[in-house]
């Protein structure tokens, strides 16, 4: 038996994101055992960077607003691919869920009555997004994280888990290493719950930290789960573009709800000049009526540069590519022109968006509060993830469970603004609950020391390659495989250039069997980035393949060589799964029926 | 292109020394950039702890030319690059390798401050009501990143080491954001008096002028805080009562 650390838990959370730490709060709650593993220091993870808000209908600020408006906004901005149950569990439970914080020692901005204030938000109907300016993100984990030390849960900080463990066809536990000391560790565990956020390191332009390289979408797929919907990868439309060192950094969603509006090398606001046929009711027809919407005027219908992510990334492409963008290849994003209409513009821009403020001043040498923005869309977002039941977020893979962005199901072909960080917390909440259950009445499961045996063999090979003839550092490779999977994959996909990008992906697998680490083992980030390489190659792999296979363009797919929506498609989910000789699976799935009583509310709400 | 020399501390906690590594500079770039930069081409173990590369998570703290700052947001053209630009890690934690420091002491710390205790909900569905004003300067510490550069910066720690007395001024921040929080109903004046040392600062605010997020530290959590301690501890008044009580 190898000699490695070992700890016992009832729940193992991978993942100390928002929903990783919900879920070990709620399932801590219960009397569990809970560890949570994470790869980095805690309250670090991605959630931080969330700015603009939490959606949830509490209707501080609009009284028009309700469950069901909530959830048949999620419904349309993801074109109906979501999982309908999900969809309505989410917009039910999530304004308990956002006013528990409260409970735990959050602070939100206020309304004038004292209650939780709400935004404007790109697809939903009414302002729905409780935030605190635009540092939502950090609020909420802050929350959780100090909430979390309190309740005796085991924290393994800068700790990566490599492999999970399986008895026969349950989960056991995991194994992975202390990036620290580079020591081994097994977590044994009755239940685990993937939280592990999203493959944004898959593309070279993205707003997502080094973390992000599709670790559950991995761990699950070579664990035998389903992955569904990895075809749909949310560009954020707004990213900063220049200088070169930031392309890829987000700016909020929230600069357009405060009024921010779009505008091409012409000057003219673009945006107005196509809006897609389902989204016309709700949208404004002049300037001046987007404007009253952003100032809260519940008659005014909102501007289009709130019109869902996906689109707007699309009209932001087209700008570019028909040589109306920004110097540096981007359009230009403006809140500054408010102070046409208020009389303290600045002061109103710095209290609402002191970080995007800060963050252009700072790095870019712009401010905001004087001259535009230059934007473009980034990779920001996966909405594909492990198939999971909606109730209970177990995977296929009995005893592993799977929250917020790794998970998949709620947010179909595109994800709403704002929607990222509700669902967090309340699957987050769920697969905690759940997954103490289910350690409760399983009990634990024995591991597979020669599972362990090869882990172990695999975590050191980079090391005893060093020297090796055709051997070479990883961080050329991992270079590779986003530069490719930006140009071949991205945001305008064909089937002759995904292809090609799987023929890549086979040569890049090759490189990376091959590559050896310098150094030693205390935190060597080559030695790192060699780990990961193989997870970014699934991911990749798998976000390829489900796209070759929807022939259609829907939601955050756009595919040239398809530019239409096919209603087939609009009737299947794409699922990814490992055939027992290790190659990759497509397959269609029928789409979750919408039962009557909630086809009733989407009818209703047309 | 133009080329600019870093002189980037490499060891452990046994020792280690300045390594130089020469590097091209880009329009824009950041120190964290050249690090990245110099992993990828010539030191592929340089250890630097980093995330969002935005400034707002905190983790890439680090010394350049010895003023305590976020790598990610320190622009080379801010820089003399005539001379190498020294990147060193933070001194008040132990070394683990190169620019990476053991924080975990913050972690531990922060536990002991007693937690957020909800006081009696306003309305009869639980929630709270509270002005926008009520709320601001709780807000203002809760922008906290956990950098840790202010307490890296705080001599009490950096040269008195005195980590098992006093919280730092991270730690007070903290303390101040739920002793603000309208909704919270603790106490940790006694703590602050006693457990987590107060007194060990006296008002240098070399914290407030290093903290990326802009957080007035000293004036508008430490120094309110050292006021309550007073008021609650030293007032002539209370202590006389508090004689007679016992």
């Amino acid at each position: 038996m190898a000699d490695f650390p070992r700890y016992q838990y009832d729940v193992l959370v991978i993942g100390a994101g928002g929903a990783g730490l919900r879920a070990a709060i709620e399932a801590a709650a219960t009397g569990a055992k809970v560890g949570v593993v994470s790869k980095s220091l805690l309250g670090k993870a991605h959630t931080v960077m969330a700015e603009g808000g939490v959606a949830a209908a509490l209707a501080n600020v609009d009284d028009r607003d309700n469950w069901r408006v909530h959830f048949t906004d999620t419904m349309r901005g993801g074109q109906y691919l979501n999982h309908p149950r999900m969809a309505e569990i989410h917009a039910k439970e999530a304004p308990e869920r956002v006013q528990e914080l409260e409970t735990w020692g959050a602070v939100f901005d206020r309304t004038k009555d004292g209650r939780i204030l709400q935004r404007n938000f790109g697809g939903h109907r009414y302002p729905r997004l409780a935030h605190v300016g635009d540092r939502t993100g950090l609020e909420m984990i802050r929350t959780l994280q100090d909430h979390s030390i309190h309740l005796g849960i085991g924290f393994h900080m800068e700790c990566t888990v490599n492999t999970l463990l399986k008895d026969g066809d349950r989960l056991a536990g995991a194994f992975g290493y202390e990036r620290e000391r580079g020591r081994c560790v097994i977590w044994e565990a009755k239940a685990v719950i993937l939280a592990t956020g999203g493959i944004g390191r898959a593309f070279s332009v993205t707003s997502n930290s080094w973390e992000y390289t599709g670790d559950g979408h991995s761990l699950a797929y070579d664990a035998g789960a389903d992955l569904i919907d990895m075809e749909f990868v949310q560009f954020h439309p707004t990213g900063m573009v220049w200088p070169p060192s930031v392309r890829g950094i987000l700016v909020t969603e929230g600069v357009r709800g405060e009024g921010g509006v779009l505008r091409n090398s012409e000057g003219r606001r673009f945006m107005f000049d196509d809006i897609p046929p389902n989204y016309k009711e709700q949208t404004a027809d002049s300037e001046e009526e987007g404007w009253r919407y952003c100032q809260g005027d519940k008659n005014a219908r909102r501007p289009p540069e709130l019109l869902t992510r996906d689109h707007v990334a699309r009209c932001i492409m087209r700008e570019v590519k028909e040589g109306r963008g920004s110097p540096h290849g981007g359009v230009f994003l403006d809140i500054s022109w408010i102070k046409e209409r208020i009389s303290n513009a600045p002061e109103h821009i710095k209290r609402k968006l002191p970080s995007m403020y800060h963050q252009f001043k700072q790095l870019a040498d712009i401010d905001i509060t004087k001259e535009p923005m230059e934007v473009g869309p980034t990779t920001h977002y996966m909405m594909g993830g492990v198939r999971v039941d909606p109730e209970s977020q177990m995977s296929t893979v009995p005893g592993l469970f799977a929250a917020g962005e790794c998970g998949a199901g709620l947010h179909g072909a595109n994800r709403l603004g704002g929607n990222s960080l509700s669902d967090l917390l309340v699957f987050g909440k769920r697969a905690g609950e759940h997954a103490a259950a289910f350690a409760r009445e399983q009990g634990a499961g024995r591991i597979d020391e020669a599972q362990v045996e090869t882990a172990a063999r695999q975590l050191f090979a980079p090391f005893e390659r060093h020297g090796e003839p055709g051997a070479e550092a990883p961080y050329q490779v991992q270079h590779e495989l986003q530069t490719m999977m930006q140009s071949l994959v991205g945001i305008v996909r064909t089937e002759a250039e995904m292809e090609q990008a799987l023929e890549e992906i086979g040569r890049l697998r090759q490189r990376a069997a091959a590559i050896a680490v310098v150094g030693n083992r205390e935190y060597n980030p080559g030695w790192h980035t060699a780990l990961d390489l193989p997870n970014l190659l699934t991911v990749s792999e798998a976000v390829t393949r489900a796209a070759l296979e929807r022939r259609e363009s829907r939601g955050a797919q756009f595919r040239a060589d398809y530019p239409e929506k096919d209603p087939a498609f609009g009737a299947v989910n794409i699922v990814v799964r490992k055939e027992p000789d290790g190659g990759m699976q497509i397959s269609r799935v029928p789409v979750v029926p919408v039962p009557p009583e909630l086809k009733a509310i989407i009818e209703e709400m047309k | 292109m133009a080329q600019a020399t870093f002189r980037v501390w490499r060891g452990d906690s046994g020792g280690g020394r300045f390594a130089d590594y020469s590097t091209g500079v880009t329009e824009g770039m950041v120190v964290l950039d050249a690090v990245h930069q110099i992993q990828a081409e010539s030191a592929p173990d340089l250890a630097v702890r980093w995330n969002c590369k935005a400034g707002k998570c905190g983790s890439c703290s680090a010394e350049i030319n010895g003023k305590p700052k976020l790598m990610c947001m320190t622009r080379l053209n801010d820089l003399p690059l005539e001379e190498p630009v020294t990147v060193e890690p933070m001194k008040a934690f132990p070394i683990l390798r190169d620019l990476v420091t053991n924080v975990s002491w913050n972690f531990g710390a922060k536990q002991k401050i007693r937690k957020f205790t909800p006081r009696p909900a306003d309305a009869p569905d639980g929630t709270w009501r509270a002005q926008q004003a009520d709320v601001d300067r709780s807000q203002e510490f809760r922008k906290c990143i956990e950098c840790f550069l202010c307490q890296d910066v705080c001599h009490v720690l950096r040269e008195h080491h005195l980590h098992d007395e006093f919280i730092g001024p991270r730690l007070l921040v903290y303390a101040a954001a739920l002793e603000m929080n309208p909704f919270d109903a603790g106490d940790r004046l006694g703590d602050l008096k006693d457990a987590h040392g107060i007194g060990y600062c006296n008002i240098t605010k070399c914290c407030t002028k290093v903290c990326p997020e802009g957080i007035t530290i000293t004036d508008n959590a430490i120094i309110p805080l050292k006021e309550r301690v007073v008021d609650e501890f030293y007032d002539p008044l209370k202590r006389l009562l508090r004689v007679f009580r016992k």
